[in-house]
């Protein structure tokens, strides 16, 4: 992979095959209420790269990610998991996928300890009452553990979705607008996290609004997509 | 920074476990959603004797019908629960992007709703059935046919529940979706709680029940999963 | 094996191709429909128990025929959509759908216009009639659901798994409504019973029941063709399609 900083759609696929990439979209196309977002996308995520995915609203942020999550289908493309369809290989994919959308998944009959608990054994991770008070410490909300989610605001369901991420051993992190309702002291913490889960062989794409300056410029891919109006070349 | 162990398979009973204690709960701490569609079973159950006339005769002879017909439609009405909050929240899609078998889910979330909805159904139809002046020899009809149905009703509907959560205005449409598929279940369980008025067997008629639970137990959780696929999409 | 249909995966091939069939199926299915009907009115014999109001069944059995065969093929379009996620197959289901319901309602109303001379009531609750008044909720079902969608891919794969749920559905349903009917046999008067067919009853009703066939494959090809259109239309063929279709009108 080249380690200039590609400020393009179309990330080299050309040495695609010297490498085994993690997650790769080969000629993604996305159709939503009859108006094309974008044509012939090719995306290639290696251990180590953070790709921020940067357009107006409507361009189609969520939609990539949806579509590179497996979400929901391209209307043409493919998606791949090491070289393998996500398709075929879904078990194992999921195994190494996290994603967070804009909703939280948070359910609010249930404590703040609950939700956490919950989603960690949804990914075959158990974790104790310990366990889950210190990670839930981590992004400030001790105090909450035991009170009913439906009782919190906005910003504290993200952070609870945001815990797994403490706990998380997948590899792939995928992040629709991570930041949002989110504090100053958070957002930094948040960076500290996703460079270590980059040292550690890990990958990033995320939306955000923020602009991620403490990153070097040859870990930081990003993606833009416009809002256009153009027809499909065949 | 600690990475955690990796994460290891769980078993298929455990995830069914971790799903199934999950939506209790849930439930049991909004009991609205147990109530509700109990209260409606009820409310709808008595009022036919006011239209029709209180002959102990003529309401007998419906009795079965109209038990079925109100319990088919308090199924219906709470079936909007069973994916439809997880839908609103995003948990739905972090349930479907999880590496356990989305069947599995499927499956444990269709077992809870039937242990919240449809138990409680069986539990207070012999009351209703008293109300109707059912045939003595029926009760344990009645309550057979509805220990094997019911559970028919949660997997169908929730097929139908599958492909309208992402609609905004589903729930008319999911009744013109899920009623038709229901016929089968009301002809025979009806049927049994006749024929046992009379004094005749009708275990023919719980066989088909049956197989009509087995049926649609193995088939139903694979068709909600390509269903929620569908509404997440 | 699959390898001769792979063009016609292509929709602007399949939509060329449809077009091409349009004015053979206009032809032939006029030329057989005027055929059976005038040979089924006029000149055939009339049943010796049922008179002139037999002559229903000319139109009665081919619709309730086609009203089951196009679900079968909707199950069928569903399924190769489904298996082999080929996307025209999901146009061609929802170009069917319509055409079910409306033959199927065909079916049911000349099921009663036959019943009141016989009977002497409009409905009853005869084992054919009942199922296909559920067939009929099932299409309207499958219709309801595909319009709900916004996005025509994700309505068609709704509406195909719906198909298919109701296709494995449909037997049950059916043995279940005939098992119900004798069941109460004291409330049914008599069955629409097939007249026992002579030679000169069986041609009319062959050309009848192969005219409409031709008819709804007719009908079927042409909504497909706006099915394909309506699915296809931020792609270059259609505009240039499109482009050149008004040109030829305004210059004419």
């Amino acid at each position: 992979m080249s380690a200039t900083n590609l400020d393009n759609a179309n990330l080299g696929v050309n040495n695609a095959n010297e490498k085994q990439s993690l997650l790769s979209a080969s000629s993604v196309t996305c159709i939503r209420e009859e108006r094309l977002l974008f044509d012939q996308l090719n995306i290639e995520i290696n251990a180590g790269d953070i790709v921020q995915v940067e357009g107006p609203n409507g361009s189609g942020k969520t939609s990539l990610l949806r579509i590179l999550a497996g979400l929901s289908l391209p209307y043409e493309g493919k998606v791949q998991y090491r070289n393998q369809s996500i398709s075929t290989c879904q078990e194992a994919f999921h195994q190494d996928l996290l994603y967070l959308g804009h909703l939280p998944g948070v359910k609010g009959e249930m404590s703040a300890q609950e939700n956490l608990q919950f989603n960690l054994a949804l990914h075959g991770i158990k974790s104790n009452i310990v366990e889950t008070e210190s990670t839930l410490a981590q992004v400030n909300l001790t105090g909450f553990e035991e009170s009913l989610a439906s009782h919190l605001s906005a910003g504290q369901h993200r952070k609870i979705s945001l815990a797994r991420l403490y706990k998380s051993n997948a590899r792939i992190w995928i992040l629709d607008e991570p930041f949002t309702a989110i504090d100053k002291q958070g957002v930094q913490a948040l960076e500290q996290l996703f460079k270590a889960h980059l040292t550690q062989g890990g990958c990033i794409i995320l939306t955000t609004h923020q602009d991620l300056l403490t990153f070097p410029s040859q870990q930081l891919k990003k993606i833009t997509l416009d809002y256009t109006f153009d027809s499909i070349g065949e | 920074m600690n990475k955690p162990m990796p994460a290891t398979n769980l078993s298929y009973r455990s995830v069914f476990a971790l799903i199934f204690k999950r939506d209790l709960t849930i439930a049991l701490r909004h009991k609205d959603d147990i109530i509700n569609p109990l209260l409606f079973f009820v409310i709808v159950v008595t009022l036919f004797p006011l239209g029709i006339g209180p002959e102990a005769q003529t309401l007998s002879r419906i009795a079965p019908g109209i038990i079925w017909v109100a319990a088919l439609l308090a199924t219906l009405l709470s079936l909007d629960r069973l994916f439809k909050s997880d839908h609103s929240d995003g948990s739905l899609e972090q349930m479907l992007l999880s590496p356990q078998p989305i069947f599995i889910l499927v499956l444990a979330k269709i077992v809870a709703h039937w242990f919240i909805t449809g138990l409680p159904l069986i539990l207070i139809a012999p009351l209703l059935a008293v109300l109707l002046h059912l045939n003595e020899q029926s009760y344990g009809a009645l309550i057979l046919t509805l220990l094997l149905g019911t559970p028919v009703l949660s997997l169908l509907g929730a097929i139908g529940v599958a492909l309208t959560v992402g609609i905004k205005k589903g729930g008319v449409l999911l009744s013109l979706l899920v009623l038709p598929l229901y016929i089968p279940v009301l002809i025979f369980a009806t049927s049994a709680i006749d024929t046992a008025a009379l004094g005749l067997p009708y275990s023919g008629q719980l066989a088909i029940i049956a197989a009509l639970f087995f049926g649609s137990l193995t088939l139903a959780p694979f068709a909600v999963a390509a269903a929620l696929k569908v509404s997440t999409n | 094996m699959w390898k001769w249909l792979h063009p016609y995966a292509n929709p602007e091939v399949s939509y060329h191709f449809a077009g091409k069939l349009l004015p053979w199926l206009t032809v032939l299915s006029v030329l057989f429909l005027s055929i059976g009907i005038v040979w089924a009115l006029a000149f055939a014999p009339a049943d010796y128990q049922q008179g002139h109001s037999f002559r229903i069944f000319y139109i009665h059995v081919p619709a309730a025929s086609l009203s089951m065969g196009i679900y079968l093929g909707m199950a069928i379009a569903a399924f190769t959509s489904m298996v082999w996620q080929f996307k025209l197959a999901d146009a061609s289901a929802a170009a069917m759908a319509p055409v079910g319901a409306i033959f199927t309602a065909i079916a049911l109303i000349t099921g009663a216009a036959w019943g009141k001379p016989m009977w002497g009531t409009w409905w009853i609750w005869d084992a054919r009639l009942t199922s296909e008044l559920i067939l009929l909720f099932l299409y309207l079902g499958i219709i309801a659901l595909h319009s709900a969608f916004e996005d025509k891919n994700l309505a068609g794969k709704a509406a195909g798994i719906l198909t298919l749920v109701g296709v494995i559905n449909l037997p049950i349903i059916k043995y279940s409504v005939e098992w119900w009917n004798t069941l109460h046999q004291g409330s049914t008067v008599s069955k629409l019973g097939k007249p026992s067919m002579t030679m000169d009853m069986l041609w009319p009703f062959l050309f009848c029941f192969i005219g409409f066939i031709l008819l709804v494959t007719l009908i079927i090809c042409i909504r497909f063709r706006s099915e394909i259109l309506a699915r296809n239309s931020i792609r270059p063929w259609v505009r240039t399609l499109v482009l050149t279709q008004t040109a030829l009108k305004e210059n004419s």
